[in-house]
């Protein structure tokens, strides 16, 4: 179905970019500028919303929503054509994405206030909202891939935004480059994928003519490759699996590659929150769970996206606990909440993936946007060791704070229970289709299940740092901590206007309802989760191929996956409801044991020193440093600079110039400025050409 | 006695080596000038006598070729002869060598 508002979801953004650029650096009021952002992105949580829900809209038909903007690319059998589509997977993304881009956008009006460059924040921010919709509406991989470096720009401009600092700068470069060597993959993924399947998009569009099958739908009828490691390079469903989860890893920040989301922190907080944990670094999510077709075809490549997510889960809680500065473990914890949805999209649990973008894009925005306020109502601290006891002042932000801590704890009712709770059961009965036992997968929740155990560690000792015990931020300021613009003496903590708060609570309250869209059905008995319902249709099923051959052996594996509504109950056999049940009830145990275990832990001693290798993040950052940065910056330098450009390049060029003056100088000689003597010489020269033709005979005579 | 084509050439070879003892050894730039003429006048008459020893008329047609150059050279060759005079009131060619090392 063709709809042109479609367009508008992704052009209102830009308009207000666009406006305040280029009229409100002029106009510099901040009433101005905040309205333009702010009801930009309005337009486009209005459009989505309508787009998804209306009659025959994204959420309720099969078919996707279209909208052809106009002919991009086509050469010989390539097209790519800028044209969006909402299916309902892209229209669940565009609606919370529009949404809590939305309240971060009212957040940060509040929290920017008086910020020289309030005009410049907003025209990024706006301008990050067109290629984030970009990114998730795009109908084809390039167009995808146009989104997706928008919004890496956008994102290094909002890091160094404090271009003043350095650490920003740094920041800034550091998660632009290492985007780079992700996008590296993700191109030649997309290369790979034209070469493989002849298109590139995403859905079919008979109107446009289009070849008969789409990039995705081109597998279905493919085999699956074989869980081996040559897969990888063979050249098949797996290579390009693998390439585009490098891709992914890099934009959502998994090992390898994480290391620039901790740094990308110093931007400011309203950008951490909207761009660096509730949606640009779930854009790797996004592009897998779209591309399940392709990855439900490679078992290797799925191995390596759940090894991946549980490393990552497990390996940046365990750094999370033993951060001080407050937005570094929001930062560690969004990095392991981010290996938990690759963990997801690794055993073929899309859905659920999908579900904790969701829930997590909830809880952490709010847990994000309530640090700001907590680091607004310092006055610019960041430090949770000069904190303490701020519940008292900061009332609204210590309730709204409390419901993140809970959802992301994995307290019941919370939205992050349900969708971590299924994260970790649907690990636990993953199927033998992407790794080499059942067993293995025990193995896996055990790790999810430590790093959820970890995530209600360390966030309730933030929460007790922050908001409980002694006020530590009265006291003066020890030297170590001395810095030139600390020298206000003690502050003052207050809590922030209703522009910030208001979106809080709104956060808070969607962090506490939210999960209610995926209550598993072991729970109720009744067929009421909505998101899996919703998403059925447009991801594929894991192992759905091998459940073919291998339908004696496993015959239980495959829960909620069969569309069919009549299937339902066949497909929830009473064991499996009772196993689930069991593992709900010891993930609530791990949720809870981890709370008590911070309580008892920081209460007390909420300065409590941390292990060092923990504090200094494994020294990875150091490591890279040694490894590869220091390398190549050396061989930089003294190969391809001095040596090279110097010697060889310029070297000659250099010897080439003075050559040419050497033999000009010589010939300077012959010059004598007689006439005469030129005559003589053209004459001796006729009579040498003349002898040489007299002594040798003329050629042809 | 019928005129041989020797004949010629040697008359041609005469004028051509007067043109070229000219140019090397006078100092006056216009009587440079007027043995430059008469080596292309010489070369000239080859052409033409060689034209009608052949039975060719390409000899011919290079002839007006060389004639039509001249007559471009004789009028910039001239109005650089009277700039060097305005210049510096003297026609020696021995003088007029600023252009040098």
């Amino acid at each position: 179905m063709e709809n042109n508002l479609l367009s508008l979801i992704i052009f209102a953004p830009l308009a207000g970019a666009a406006i305040n650029w280029f009229i409100g650096r002029r106009v510099r009021d901040e009433r101005f500028i905040g309205i333009v952002a702010c009801g930009s992105v309005a337009i486009s949580a209005i459009v989505a919303f309508y787009l998804a829900f209306m009659s025959g809209g994204a959420l309720r038909s099969e078919t996707p929503v279209l909208d052809h903007i106009w002919t991009w690319l086509q050469v010989g059998n390539f097209h790519a054509d800028f044209a969006l589509g909402m299916d309902r997977l892209s229209g669940t993304y565009a609606l919370f994405v529009t949404f809590v881009g939305f309240l971060i956008h009212v957040f940060a009006v509040g929290y920017m206030h008086g910020e020289a460059g309030f005009y410049r924040f907003f025209a990024f921010l706006n301008l990050f909202m067109f290629s984030m919709l970009t990114l998730v509406l795009a109908d084809n991989f390039v167009l995808m891939f146009v989104g997706w470096e928008g919004v890496g720009l956008c994102s290094y401009l909002l890091i160094g935004y404090y271009f003043d600092k350095k650490e920003a700068g740094d920041a800034a470069k550091k998660a632009f480059i290492t985007n780079r060597i992700g996008d590296w993959g993700f191109v030649l993924g997309i290369m790979l994928t034209f070469f493989v399947t002849g298109s590139v998009s995403f859905f079919a569009n008979p109107a446009a003519g289009e070849a008969a099958h789409t990039a995705l739908s081109f597998f279905r009828n493919q085999p699956v490759e074989t869980f081996t490691a040559g897969a990888i390079f063979a050249g098949g469903a797996t290579s390009i699996a693998v390439l585009l989860f490098i891709g992914a890893a890099g934009k959502s920040a998994q090992i390898p590659l994480y290391v620039w989301l901790p740094d990308a922190m110093a931007g400011p907080t309203p950008v951490s929150a909207l761009i660096h944990a509730a949606t640009m670094v779930t854009a790797g999510v996004y592009m897998i769970v779209r591309c399940s077709e392709i990855f439900v075809h490679a078992p290797t490549a799925m191995f390596i996206v759940a090894i991946i997510g549980a490393a990552t889960a497990l390996f940046a809680a365990t750094i999370g606990l033993a951060q001080n500065d407050i937005k570094k473990v929001l930062a560690y914890s969004t990095i392991s909440q981010l290996g938990y949805m690759f963990l997801a999209c690794g055993v073929g649990a899309f859905i659920p993936a999908i579900f904790h973008v969701i829930t997590h894009a909830f809880f952490k925005a709010l847990l994000f946007l309530g640090s700001g306020s907590v680091i607004h109502g310092m006055h610019h601290e960041q430090d949770m060791r000069r904190m303490g006891g701020l519940k008292k002042y900061m009332p609204i932000t210590f309730a709204t704070m409390v419901t993140g801590w809970l959802a992301i704890s994995g307290v019941p009712i919370f939205a992050g229970f349900f969708s971590k709770d299924e994260i970790l059961w649907r690990t636990w009965s993953a199927p033998a289709f992407s790794l080499p036992s059942t067993g293995f997968s025990k193995f896996l929740w055990a790790i999810a299940a430590l790093t959820a155990f970890l995530t209600a560690v360390y966030m309730t000792r933030m929460m007790v740092m922050t908001f409980w015990g002694k006020e530590r931020f009265r006291e003066t300021h020890d030297s170590k901590h001395q810095e030139p613009d600390h020298h206000h003496g003690p502050v003052e903590p207050h809590e922030s206007p209703w522009l910030m708060t208001v979106p809080l609570i709104v956060l808070a309250v969607l962090s506490t309802v939210g999960g209610f869209i995926g209550i598993p059905y072991a729970f109720v008995g009744k067929d009421v989760n909505v998101i899996e319902h919703t998403l059925e249709p447009v991801v594929a099923t894991a192992g759905a191929s091998t459940v073919e051959t291998h339908a004696t052996e496993t015959p239980v594996a495959e829960h909620g996956e069969v569309p069919a509504t009549e299937a339902t109950h066949a497909k929830h056999s009473s064991e499996e409801i009772a196993a689930e049940r069991m593992l709900a009830g010891l993930s609530v145990l791990i949720a809870l044991l981890g709370i008590g275990a911070g309580w008892y832990l920081f209460q007390k001693r909420p300065l409590l020193q941390m292990p060092r290798l923990l504090e200094n993040k494994y020294y990875v950052d150091e490591v890279y440093d040694a490894a590869l940065i220091h390398p190549i910056e050396v061989s930089s330098r003294e190969g391809l600079w001095k040596f090279f450009d110097m010697g060889v390049i310029d070297g000659l060029l250099h010897s080439i110039g003075e050559a040419v003056t050497e033999m000009g100088r010589l010939a300077r000689y012959l010059q004598a400025g007689f006439v005469r003597g030129y005559a003589a010489i053209i004459l001796v020269g006729a009579l040498i050409l003349i002898g040489v033709f007299a002594y040798l005979g003329f050629p042809g005579v | 006695m019928e005129p041989q084509l020797s004949w010629y050439l040697a008359l041609s070879a005469i004028l051509f080596t007067i043109g070229v003892t000219g140019v090397i050894i006078k100092r006056n730039v216009i009587a440079m000038f007027m043995c430059i003429e008469l080596m292309l006048n010489a070369v000239n008459l080859t052409f033409v006598a060689f034209a009608s020893f052949f039975q060719d008329v390409t000899g011919q047609l290079f002839v007006f070729i060389v004639m039509t150059v001249a007559a471009a050279e004789a009028a910039v060759g001239l109005g650089i002869i009277i700039a060097i005079f305005r210049n510096r009131e003297s026609l020696d060619v021995d003088e007029a060598s600023i252009l040098k090392l």
